[in-house]
């Protein structure tokens, strides 16, 4: 098989090698430490001999590769394990909620990110050669160079404590738009807006210079001074021959701006406590919950991996002159 | 390369030629900006390196009796809930940053990655794809989530190997100077490190192996290994000098952010991560902000002068650009 469709078969193919491998590494690194979740859990009371029967009840006495076969044959029935944090529920039922709670305020990430990025970008491109142009860059990089969990406190810091605009921490699971329907505030609430703020600065920061160096590139090129020479009004030269072709890289930043998002979120989450994904694989590390830990990794692995492929079809297609599946820039 | 916390954006490198190091020192102390950002660079860098000797306290000194002290004569940045001086902290993590973003690089870029990618480059075929496949599964995981879970399992392990190693050898203080954390947080980060450097190293490797040099060393019977160190890897070297200001960047918050989660450095040794941690909370942030604010800006201006050190060198290193 050859071209596109030969690659994306060929990529999706190794999909499930590379996720067997890092299960497998995930679960043996699982059972390396040294204090498993029984001993979490079993605390100071429980008796060494108690401690040993539900380990041997739980299987966990077995050899780690008959364990993790046995996991996965679990696994692909649709069975996630049990989760040790909240005892009798499956993972599956406890994760997917809180995947749910960071997939909105991230997805909000995401939408802000690229509506703010792009007309900043294209701005501060279009402005080169005047003193806006490097007063905006330099903000962008600023902006990139603060680190997220520099962000968290002293954006806390200056909204919630200083000029007490927003509330510090938690989630709106229990506030309602009003009593009578129940309706949950959710996403409507106003303590979305600090994690989104904290996420959304530094993306915006990376993709605006990524947008403002592909619009150089572009404003340099033949078809724009053709424009330019035939008359074309400035408001059509941006918009349908400058952003149009400028836009089409920028798909390729969303795997790399994904990556972000997921450690992002782990930090905005275990400090302002939202209860989604993010705070629960800490949690989940912490406890030894070796199930919900796997479970996150391998659907963490699936996603990041998808829009990796993602992003390299999207480049074949913006860049005809790059060889799929060969090297990819330099 | 990503990290936790934040993206350091990696360079474009499309173009970057082979320079004269004199040349592009000296254009480089042509830019202001470079310098500034040098400056503090290395501000930081020599007061890490010089902690043992400079830092007026210990970062372990307690004085229970001058807690949340302002700045003073005494504690130029004040002293923190314990009484621990700011001052002397700030510079101990630094030493932190120092050890473990350029431990990291050296081993992971450095070592594994350059040395992956002239392999990869050169020999192609099977040690190619071996290669090149084992660097796709690394850099198609979260990097976050391995790294946490290995610093989260492996600790008690580390720190059972290396009191076996006192043990042996009869060296004393190992495990509590503090070392199989730090061991461990930099193996960590150049298990992932490398593929970035080995696949930048590869391109480049791959473009040179058919050139007139290394075709002559050939046929005068070189061997492999000559080849990879007297002839390309001079070659390539230019690409390793403009990534090394993101290398070591994205080593050194990935340190501060594993510390911050609680599972890096350990206590009572200090790094930024750990000073942020103590300084944020609500009480600490209304009462003391400044014991966030200190280590904040700190890594701030560290980082924004890596960022804007690198962009500088890529321009200056780039024909294309202006």
């Amino acid at each position: 098989m050859r071209g596109l469709a030969g690659y994306i078969v060929r990529r999706l193919l190794l999909l499930p090698v590379i996720l067997l491998a890092v299960s497998a590494i995930t679960f043996t690194l699982g059972r390396l430490a040294p204090v498993d979740y029984v001993e979490v859990q079993a605390g100071t009371r429980a008796t060494p001999e108690t401690i040993e029967r539900v380990r041997e009840a739980r299987g966990l006495n077995d050899p780690v590769y008959e364990q993790y076969i046995r996991y996965m044959g679990n696994v692909l029935q649709g069975d996630l394990g049990d989760s040790v944090r909240y005892r009798g529920s499956k993972v599956q039922d406890v994760i997917f909620p809180r995947l749910w709670v960071t997939v909105q305020y991230n997805a909000i990430v995401l939408v802000l990110t690229f509506a703010i990025a792009i007309p900043a970008g294209t701005w501060a491109a279009l402005k080169r050669g005047t003193w806006l142009d490097p007063f905006s860059i330099g903000i962008f990089v600023l902006l990139a160079a603060v680190p997220v969990l520099v962000w968290i406190p002293t954006l806390q810091w200056l909204l919630s404590v200083k000029l007490g605009v927003l509330p510090c921490c938690g989630w709106s699971v229990n506030q309602r738009i009003d009593d009578a329907s129940g309706v949950e505030l959710g996403v409507l609430s106003k303590n979305i807006i600090l994690p989104v703020l904290i996420l959304t600065l530094p993306s915006v920061a990376g993709v605006a210079r990524y947008m403002r160096a592909q619009v150089l590139e572009v404003l340099d090129q033949d078809y724009v001074r053709t424009a330019r020479a035939k008359g074309l009004e400035e408001f059509a030269i941006v918009f349908r021959h400058i952003i149009r072709n400028a836009l089409l890289p920028i798909v390729t930043i969303l795997s790399f701006d994904l990556a972000a998002l997921i450690s992002g979120s782990i930090f905005v989450e275990t400090l302002i406590g939202i209860p989604g994904i993010g705070a629960y694989t800490f949690e989940s590390i912490g406890s030894r919950d070796y199930d919900s830990i796997m479970a996150i990794v391998l659907l963490g692995s699936a996603a990041f991996m998808l829009a990796n492929l993602l992003a390299d079809i999207a480049y074949g297609f913006v860049d005809p002159r790059i060889r799929v599946g060969g090297e990819v820039g330099a | 390369m990503s990290y936790a916390g934040a993206e350091i954006p990696a360079v474009e490198l499309v173009d970057v030629r082979p320079f004269a190091s004199h040349r592009v020192l000296r254009r480089l102390l042509q830019r202001p900006v470079a310098v500034v950002a040098l400056c503090v660079i290395l501000t930081i860098y020599t007061a890490g390196i010089l902690a043992p000797w400079a830092a007026p306290h210990g970062f372990r000194e307690v004085d229970l009796s001058n807690p949340f002290a302002g700045p003073s004569v005494e504690h130029p940045f004040g002293t923190d809930r314990l009484g621990r001086d700011m001052f002397s902290r700030t510079m101990w993590s630094a030493q932190t940053t120092v050890l473990i973003s350029v431990a990291a690089f050296v081993s992971g870029s450095l070592v594994l990655g350059v040395s992956a990618g002239l392999l990869s480059g050169y020999a192609g075929g099977r040690v190619d794809s071996v290669i090149m496949r084992a660097g796709d599964g690394f850099a198609s995981v979260p990097t976050i989530l391995l790294l946490l879970i290995i610093n989260a399992t492996l600790r008690d392990r580390v720190v059972d190997v290396f009191r076996d190693i006192e043990d042996i050898t009869g060296i004393d203080g190992l495990v509590s100077s503090g070392a199989p954390s730090y061991f461990l947080v930099s193996v960590g980060l150049a298990i992932f490190g490398w593929v970035g450097m080995a696949r930048l190293i590869r391109s480049q490797t791959m473009a040179l192996r058919q050139s007139n040099y290394v075709m002559a060393a050939r046929a005068a019977g070189a061997s492999v290994w000559r080849i990879l160190g007297r002839h390309l890897l001079p070659n390539v070297s230019h690409l390793i000098v403009v990534s090394l200001t993101a290398g070591l960047g994205a080593a050194g918050l990935a340190e501060i952010g594993l510390t911050f989660l609680g599972i890096g450095v350990q206590a009572p040794h200090p790094s930024f991560g750990v000073m942020i941690f103590e300084g944020s909370g609500l009480t600490n942030l209304r009462a003391h902000p400044q014991l966030m604010l200190v280590p904040a800006s700190v890594i701030v201006s560290l980082f924004l002068s890596f960022n804007l050190l690198g962009d500088v060198l890529t321009d200056i290193m780039s024909p294309r650009r202006r």
